[in-house]
This record gives C-alpha cells, structure tokens and sequence, in this order.
C-alpha cells in the first residue's frame, strides 16, 4: 500500500533536503523508545542498541505523539516536511500515566501517515485480556516485562526483514505500476485507494489473529513468542 | 596480575552469593550481558538510577502513609507498581518481591499493614544497595588496577 511514507522504503536510495539517508543495505532500524520508568528506558535504549539500532527514547505517549508530528497542540511547521529520522518501530510500556501505550498504539494506528510503523507492547502484567486488547488494535508484539536481549532481538529480526521485503515489494510494484501507467490513461492515481498489500496485514494484526500468529511468522525464533507472553510470572 | 586475579575471584564469589541470597535474579545476569568494551559499566549506571528511583519512592509512600487526614492508598499503590517495575528490570528479586507483598495490604487499605511492608521494603532495598556498592567497587578496582571483569556466559 502507498503513501507518501512509501518514502521510507527507498530512503536507502535517496537525499532529502539536507539530511543524507543514503546508507548501505544495513541500514539500522530507528525505534522510538517510549516508558515513563527511568531505569526501563535505560535498559529498553541498551538493548536496542546492543541490537544496532538507533534509539529515541521518551518519557510519555504524548511526548512520543510530538517526535513523530502527531500531537494536535503542536502543529509542527511544515519546514521541508521531513522532521527528523524516520521511525521504523515504536516500542511502548503500557502502564503509563497521560496517555497509556494502548492509547498511543490506537493514535498511531489512527494515522495514515504512521500506521504503518509496527508498534510493539510491554507490560509487566501477563493479562491475556490486555494482550488481546492491543493485538486487536494492530500492535505487532506483546512483551511481558522483564524485557530481555532476546526479546528485543526477535522483534528487531522481523521488522527488519519486514523492512527488507517492503523495500523489494515496493520496488516490484512501482515497476508494475510503471508499466500499467503506460498501458492506461489514469485520471486520478489515487494510491492510497490501492487494496492493502501483504505487507500491511503482516505489519497490523487482524482481529482474528490467536495470539499464537500474532507476530509476523517470518523467522523460526517467533515460535518462541507464545510462550514468552502466556508465561505465567513465577512470583504472582 | 595475581592481584587482578584475586580480585576477579572476589568479584566471582561476590556475584554469584548475591544470585544465592536471591538477591539478584536472572534478569541482573541478563543485563550483565549487555556490557562489554564500550558500556563496561552499565550495570553500576543502571543500579544508581534504581536507587535514586526507590529513595524517592520510598520516601513518598512512608510520607503518603503519615498523613493524618487519611492515606491515599491510590498514591502508595502507584509508588509499589512503579517499584516493582524497576525492581524487575534491574533482577533486584528481593526489593521485587516486598513491593508484591506490600500490594496486598495496599489494594486492602490497611495502614498498619502497609507500614510494616515499608519497613520490610527499605530494609531489602538497604541490603540490596550495600551489597550491590560492594560488587561495584570490586568492579572498579579490577579496572583500575588494569584487569577486566569477569563476563558471564
């Protein structure tokens, strides 16, 4: 599906005003790190990086909402439209005071600029009813907190081969699109009417998704997932 | 380089008595992990922050609960989820689970209860920064003294 974040699938390839974002084929995933817990925030970053990826860190959904241009208060100035690094991944806390991640997922989702992005849950409660909640609501994984390198890894695996095949599908169906421009006289190319792509419903979960297939089965260390969120914490 | 080693055992047996004493868990080992040449003390970073965060938490609730005009059990429940938030994400097992304990007579708006869980709380949180000073100081004068710490595998 296009949009004008159909950019960020050739960013590898192009120069935006100033900012260079031509980088080789490894390029890293940017994930906008949201938690009000000072100690989770500092963790959550060292992971992402240990896992090399740029990491933005903040303190609250609202905050989050203002990075990526969403928050309604602030209308960002429309400078050369592109204010900062591209968001690949958002990873949240639930439990926040303001506005909780299941409210940020939900704006998020809400966004045609950034529905895209895959949002990523963490809570410390293993409630089956709140996973479900936010699966619906598109997030791509639930983490049950305490979050560790192998968590993060997995998450980062997919979005990053999800990236990989965005970049290839887009780049497939731009050239379709090519040849079908030149077969037929198009009035209005209205892309954003286009039937959602594979990618899409790989990167927004339906609601009929268990939690079993909830992420992307695009890597055998997902198998693992289930049974990271079922856990039942020993100590509650 | 004997002397490095000493120390290095030191810090061994230090470390592994606090995963004994269920002090630490395995999410403290899991953050060990994440050190190496250019965070080579990111634990010790992570701890501080910790103890900042459960001073003040602590200091809050023991406030919270002296109020005359009633407790606001909301506010101490607050204080106990984000403890044991950042008591699980730093492995500190102990502080973790006096904060679970303390819920219970907080969701039962018992003030007698609740002091006596502070109590409890502060003093596993005390036990848990002395010791943890400890193994950080291990830490620092095996560095200083040109040796690298011990990772875990």
């Amino acid at each position: 599906m296009a949009r004008n974040g159909g950019v960020a699938w050739m960013r590898t390839t192009e120069k935006i005003d100033g900012y260079d974002l031509s980088t080789s084929d490894t390029e890293e995933v940017h994930v906008l790190a949201v938690d009000d817990s000072l100690v989770d925030r500092k963790v959550i970053e060292r992971l992402l990086r240990i896992s090399s990826c740029k990491v933005t860190a903040v303190d609250s959904g609202r905050r989050a909402l203002q990075y990526l241009g969403l928050d309604e208060e602030i209308q960002k100035k429309e400078t050369n439209g592109f204010d900062g690094l591209k968001v690949d991944l958002i990873i949240t806390d639930y439990c926040m005071p303001g506005m909780t991640g299941y409210e940020l997922l939900k704006k998020v989702k809400e966004s045609s600029a950034f529905r895209e992005i895959p949002v990523v849950i963490m809570s410390s409660e293993n409630v089956i009813a709140r996973i479900d909640r936010c699966l619906e609501e598109g997030a791509e994984d639930f983490i049950v907190k305490p979050v560790k390198l192998s968590d993060v890894k997995r998450i980062i695996d997919y979005t990053t081969t999800e990236l990989r095949e965005g970049e290839q599908r887009e780049g497939a169906r731009a050239r379709r699109r090519g040849i079908n421009k030149r077969k037929q006289r198009e009035g209005d190319d209205d892309l954003s009417s286009s039937p959602p792509s594979t990618l899409s419903s790989s990167a927004s979960s339906s609601p009929s998704s268990s939690i079993q297939s909830a992420t992307a089965p695009l890597s055998p260390s997902t198998l693992d997932s289930p049974t990271r969120r079922l856990k039942m914490t020993s100590s509650e | 380089m004997d002397f490095v080693n000493q120390l290095q055992r030191k810090f061994i047996d230090y470390s592994s008595s606090l995963h004994r004493e269920g002090i630490v868990d395995d999410q403290f080992t899991q953050l060990r992990k994440l050190e190496d040449e250019n965070s080579p003390h990111f634990v010790m970073e992570v701890a501080s922050l910790f103890f900042e965060d459960c001073e003040k938490l602590i200091n809050n609730m023991a406030i919270a609960l002296e109020q005359k005009q009633g407790v606001d059990f909301k506010q101490i429940d607050e204080c106990i989820h984000q403890l044991k938030g950042s008591s699980s994400s730093i492995g500190a097992m102990r502080v973790k689970n006096a904060c679970i304990a303390f819920r219970s007579f907080s969701d039962g708006q018992n003030r007698e209860g609740c002091l006596r869980c502070l109590q409890q709380l502060s003093h596993e949180y005390s036990l848990l920064k002395n010791k943890l000073q400890t193994l950080f100081r291990l830490e620092k004068q095996i560095v200083a003294a040109g040796g690298s710490i011990p990772r875990v595998h």
